[in-house]
């Protein structure tokens, strides 16, 4: 276990070394980030004093360990436009993002998981095709879509909920129902794969066949075994999420990390932005490593090989 | 896989025909898809006035359901008074150029890198592998926003970057297909005889993936349409005047307290397209390879 650990951890490490240089070289795609930062009205005298100012003059894989090694200090830079330090700016939203994408995978488990299960017991059925309905409902709808629908017909229609800010629990209610029905129907379907093939094994059949009650078959000798894919596949869930949430935060107003990042990639402020890729990126691979941790720790077949 | 080489010879033309016709999800599916793609392909044939006419005095013209709405604009008029149903037919070729496109680009990196991780392995397969990660852990909506923004928004930038963004599942995929052909009789025998590791590849490996491959491309041909119509919809995408379908529903969205109408049509159009390429892939997938779903 201690051998996978550190060979999990490396890979991790050096996943995290290759993010930050591709977030740091999305700068560079602009032709010149000193005439994006001036602004059209700069004269040429500013732009170079700009360029000599943040050191856009200095070879760029100077410019990236700099970089590199103020971002490991916890320090991303200043923003352009909001003029403070971007690490701060992001602390700041981020417990909101976190709040939601919280609520949204709880919201897509408590969902999915149940109905994965209901419509692995019995295929084909009446459950088993409204899960089915519900899952491919889900990949085709367009969250922005389905989200203005919502706003539409719960807020101004129905008057039922507040269509935008972070306020009240209220508030995250439709930004938690789209965003978590986004991720639904993928841990739908497998939780029902890994339960038809769990209930098909022999040992299921051996502990039907020595009278243990339904019940206790289905949740403690089936359901433990078929929810270990499906751990792994919710911490990667959760991961996009907090991708994702940009568009439904933009959406409701709401003001996380993923409203953030819209506020600054619409306003050409790229440390921010740069900054944003990274913690989301550093999130997602921190969170896989646990899940691949946990799922070694259930499974030794994984650590082994 | 080996119980699917043998049936192979008794598989014959007639009842793979029949096992497409008999399977609902397909047929609805490449229903819609056919017709989407047709009225793309006729759009000036079809659509009733010019997609970026304005006319500043018939501006939103409800549709013909509406009691204000009248035959001649049967889907309305938008905030420009440009005819909705002109638009809508115009935006089936983006959104299917987008999908196509990204798709074709993507398909064809995911392809070659995750066939040599399969065939080659040891540091090939390393290489590749650790490549999807790094892919996969980039946040993929902020990335192409970002780049869309730093680059500039263009029909053919937002093809390249989702083409350049979306070939992870392709490269998974074909690589664990690879994998599974590698090991099998008629590889061996062909290394055997001689044979070069470019006809190998592409006699006896891509024709037993082809089908995998199909299925994903299609299943990613639908993220890249929702995922253009999310980037336009947040103005980083297809740019204005272009009719693109998330374009329609952001141009709407101001609007859509009173005209809901305006955000509905276009939204609807968005969600059967994508229902309809993803039931043909599920579809396809239930049929050629039933034990890959998920």
């Amino acid at each position: 276990m201690l051998y996978y650990t550190l060979k999990r951890l490396a890979l991790a490490a050096l996943v995290a070394l290759t993010v930050s240089f591709i977030s740091f070289g999305l700068l560079y795609l602009s032709s010149d980030p000193a005439i994006a930062m001036a602004g059209e009205t700069a004269s040429d005298a500013d732009i170079e004093a700009i360029r000599q100012l943040y050191g856009f003059d200095r070879p760029i894989l100077v410019q990236y360990f700099d970089w590199l090694q103020r971002a490991a200090a916890g320090d991303l830079g200043k923003s352009y436009y909001f003029r403070t330090d971007v690490s701060a700016l992001i602390g700041e939203r981020l417990p909101t993002t976190m709040t939601l994408g919280v609520c949204a995978i709880t919201f897509a488990i408590l969902l999915s998981v149940p109905l994965g299960v209901a419509a692995a017991i019995r295929p084909n059925s009446l459950v088993d095709r409204i899960a089915l309905f519900l899952s491919v409902m889900g990949q085709a709808l367009p969250s922005f879509w389905f989200a203005l629908m919502l706003i539409v017909f719960l807020s101004v229609s129905l008057r039922l909920l507040p269509t935008s800010g972070s306020d009240t629990w209220l508030h995250f209610v439709m930004p938690t129902v789209v965003l978590g029905y986004y991720a639904a129907p993928a841990i739908m379907r497998l939780t029902r794969t890994g339960m038809l093939e769990v209930l098909s094994t022999d040992y299921i059949r051996t502990a039907r066949a020595k009278g243990l009650r339904p019940p206790v078959v289905l949740f403690k000798h089936a359901l433990r075994n078929a929810i270990i894919p499906v751990v792994s596949l919710a911490a990667v869930q959760f991961g996009f999420m907090l991708g994702g949430s940009i568009v439904v935060e933009t959406i409701f107003a709401l003001h996380g990390a993923g409203f953030l990042a819209w506020e600054s990639i619409t306003r050409n402020d790229l440390p921010t932005v740069q900054g944003l890729i990274l913690v989301f990126s550093l999130f997602y691979i921190v969170l896989t490593f646990f899940a691949d941790l946990i799922n070694a720790w259930l499974d030794p077949r994984i650590r082994i090989k | 896989m080996s119980s699917g080489s043998t049936v192979t010879t008794t598989v014959t033309k007639a009842s793979i025909y029949t096992r497409f016709t008999g399977h609902q999800g397909v047929m609805i599916g490449a229903f819609i898809v056919l017709a989407i793609v047709l009225v793309a392909l006729l759009a000036p044939l079809l659509a009733p006035h010019d997609p970026y006419q304005q006319n500043l005095l018939a501006r939103l013209i409800p549709p013909v359901w509406d009691s204000r709405g009248s035959w001649d604009h049967v889907l309305g008029t938008d905030h420009l008074g440009r005819d909705y149903l002109s638009r809508l037919i115009y935006g089936a070729r983006i959104s299917l150029l987008i999908g196509f496109g990204a798709a074709l680009i993507s398909g064809l990196i995911g392809t070659v890198m995750g066939v040599m991780a399969g065939y080659f392995g040891g540091r090939v397969d390393m290489v590749v592998t650790f490549l999807i990660t790094v892919r996969l852990s980039m946040p993929v909506v902020l990335v192409a926003l970002a780049v869309v923004a730093i680059v500039g928004g263009s029909l053919q930038v937002v093809i390249t970057v989702l083409g350049l963004l979306l070939w992870d599942r392709f490269a998974v995929v074909m690589r664990s297909s690879t994998l599974q052909i590698r090991s099998m009789d008629y590889v061996a025998a062909a290394q055997a005889v001689g044979c070069s590791t470019k006809r190998i590849l592409m006699t006896e490996i891509m024709p037993n993936v082809v089908n995998n491959l199909i299925v994903i491309a299609t299943l990613e041909m639908a993220h890249a349409i929702i995922l253009e119509a999310a980037l336009s919809f947040l103005g980083l995408g297809v740019q204005p005047p272009l009719p693109s379908w998330g374009l329609m529903v952001s141009e709407g969205k101001d609007m859509m307290l009173f005209e809901a109408w305006l955000i509905t049509i276009p939204g609807v159009a968005l969600f059967l397209l994508v229902l309809a390429i993803n039931l043909m892939g599920d579809g396809v997938r239930d049929i050629t390879a039933p034990e890959n779903r998920n």
